[in-house]
């Protein structure tokens, strides 16, 4: 079975890089096409990143607590592009301060992230749950 | 005498240009040139090679190399997915070798593009789209699309491997189709070298007897490239050196005509200073940038438009209608050279505006950006403020009186600072006109191209104004 590719990076004016690329190497290990797109990506460059290379997964990192305005549009932006129907998954420190983590899974559910995680996830925490989605 | 001439020929729109040079001696033993005759090139090509007054038969045996930028150049269209990344990569893949694009598509093709790509009648097209295993779909659309052209043109495909195959079998036999590898096989990495010397191929194997131009084969070797292929070559030379020769390093060589002005740069063009994120597509390490609409004759008038006749007139001291006369002038009748002083003032002014505005669209640019970790510095593009040779080519600069103030437009500007341009390069002159002969020169004796090359410019040495 051919590998699945997935878009990565941190979007927004984030310059936290440390994070991002241990995810590259876990998600590579794990035996993923792993596209990563570093820090400061824009919403553009993960839509135009996914449509080049007909990538299975976004997955959105955002450290810095300002997630909410930058990942804002994102998934209209994929609809738009005509990719609208691809899977999204956001983590990391999403919002600034302590917020009910329902609430805040619940605001990124519907800005159209399928899956939302919170600060201080393992690798292994979630890609047994990304295979699962992928149909893998 | 027992030398080794070897004949160096360009074939220009207007001008067929011959340099015969002893790769012995490392010298240049003779120049000449003569109007290009479009509808025989050989007649031309015979009254230029008359022009060297060499013994016939040493002529007739020297090994004669030919590179061309007549009827019109090599035309392409270049396609891609999306704008920023496969289109754009192709289109950087299509300058490299050469060529003049008339237009980039990205993402599917429409009825209307293809009615225009029609009109356009390129001479090749550049099909990309997908990184290797990625979207295969939108080729595969403009593949179809293509293969209703009622004329048949060479297609290079330089999309998603995977798809390359199905790409091909889309097109009718009367299409001549090339597979080279993908220009962006993945995000962030371009790849446009073996997709220009597939270009190259097909220019020579293919075009140049479209064009006609065959018929000035029997004179010479083969035409081997599109000119400005020819001097992207030398400036590669130059900057790598050879096995035995030391490089230059990083330049750039800027190349004013009368309807475009060329920028070509050689180099990484990575930071030269801390903290600083790059940003975008990466740029190929032989970089060439076309600018239409930047030229000192046929082109002045959208020159006037792009930097603003108030811009001209500042510069030259001139009132702005008549700077707008005198350019209306030029326009019409392109052979017109400068008569008195004032009118040579005016096309330095031309000349620099140019050069100052070409190299802007070709270096790459620092932005700030704040951010909650504080400010940093964002790049887009080639850093080439470390670069320290600039080179002048092209009539315009070859004929001004004073070539090192338009060159001096390439330069940092103080208006401008966070432009990434050389910002203390010396100025060199390429006066006997020779770049285009030794990108030629050096596909086959690399190292008496660069000798000759290198004297010739140390002999044209613009000393550099105090600042």
């Amino acid at each position: 079975m051919e590998a699945k590719t997935l878009v990565l990076g941190v979007i927004g004016a984030d310059v936290h890089a440390v994070g991002n690329k241990i995810l590259e190497i876990a998600l590579t290990e794990a035996g993923f096409n792993v596209v990563n797109l570093g820090v400061l990506v824009s919403q553009k460059e993960f839509v135009e990143a996914a449509l080049e290379t007909n990538a299975d997964a976004i997955l959105v990192s955002s450290l810095y607590g300002h997630a909410e305005i930058d990942a804002r549009g994102l998934r209209e932006a994929l609809i738009e592009a005509g990719i609208g129907d691809i899977l999204m998954y956001i983590g990391g420190y999403l919002v600034v301060g302590n917020q009910d983590w329902s609430e805040v899974e619940a605001k990124f559910k519907q800005l159209g992230f399928d899956r939302v995680y919170p600060p201080s996830t393992l690798p292994e925490d979630f890609i047994p749950t990304l295979r699962e989605d992928l149909g893998m | 005498m027992n030398r080794k001439l070897v004949v160096l020929v360009d074939i220009g729109s207007t001008f067929t240009k011959v340099t015969a040079v002893d790769t012995g001696l490392r010298s240049i033993v003779a120049q000449s040139s003569a109007p290009t005759t479009i509808e025989d090139v050989s007649q031309g090509l015979k009254s230029a090679l008359l022009g060297l007054q060499l013994d016939s038969e040493e002529l007739r045996q020297a090994r004669k190399l030919a590179c061309s930028s007549a009827a019109g150049g090599l035309r392409m269209v270049a396609i891609g997915l999306v704008q920023d990344l496969t289109a754009k990569a192709a289109k950087l893949a299509a300058l490299g070798a050469g060529a003049r694009v008339l237009n980039t598509y990205s993402f599917q093709l429409t009825e209307a593009d293809r009615e225009e790509i029609i009109e356009l009648e390129p001479d090749i097209i550049l099909l990309a789209g997908g990184t290797d295993g990625g979207n295969s779909e939108n080729i595969l659309h403009n593949a179809r699309v293509l293969a209703t052209l009622p004329q048949p043109v060479p297609v290079v495909i330089a999309g998603n491997r995977s798809a390359a195959k199905e790409v091909a079998a889309c097109f009718p036999q009367e299409f001549s189709t090339y597979i080279a590898p993908n220009v962006m096989p993945q995000i962030g990495k371009l790849q446009v070298d073996p997709a220009r010397e597939v270009i190259r191929q097909v220019f020579m194997e293919k075009i140049i007897y479209a064009k006609g131009l065959d018929k000035a084969s029997r004179l010479i070797d083969g035409i081997f490239m599109p000119t400005p292929a020819a001097v992207l070559r030398a400036g590669q030379l130059l900057s790598e050196g050879t096995a035995t020769r030391k490089g230059w390093g990083d330049l750039l060589i800027v190349d004013v005509g009368g309807a475009t002005t060329d920028v070509h740069s050689l180099g990484a063009g990575l930071p030269t200073r801390a903290g600083v994120v790059v940003r975008g597509l990466p740029e190929p390490y032989a970089k060439r940038t076309v600018e239409g609409d930047l030229g000192v004759r046929v082109s002045v008038l959208s020159l006037l438009e792009a930097v603003g006749a108030d811009a001209v007139a500042q510069e030259t001291g001139w009132p702005k209608e008549e700077v707008e006369s005198r350019a209306a002038l030029l326009h019409d009748n392109p052979e017109t050279l400068p008569e008195n002083e004032a009118e040579a003032l005016f096309d330095r002014a031309l000349g620099r505006l140019a050069v100052t505005h070409a190299v802007s669209r070709h270096v790459g640019r620092l932005s700030e950006l704040y951010t909650p970790a504080g400010l940093i510095w964002v790049q887009e593009g080639k850093d080439l403020s470390k670069v320290e040779t600039v080179i002048g080519t092209g009539g315009v600069l070859v004929k001004s009186a004073d070539p090192l103030a338009v060159l001096e437009g390439a330069a940092q500007q103080a208006d401008a600072l966070l432009e990434l341009r050389p910002e203390k390069p010396e100025f060199y002159l390429d006066g006997s006109y020779i770049l285009a002969a030794m990108g030629l020169l050096a596909q086959e004796e690399p190292e008496a191209a660069f000798d000759i090359l290198t004297n010739s410019l140390d002999s044209y040495k613009l000393a550099r104004r105090e600042q």
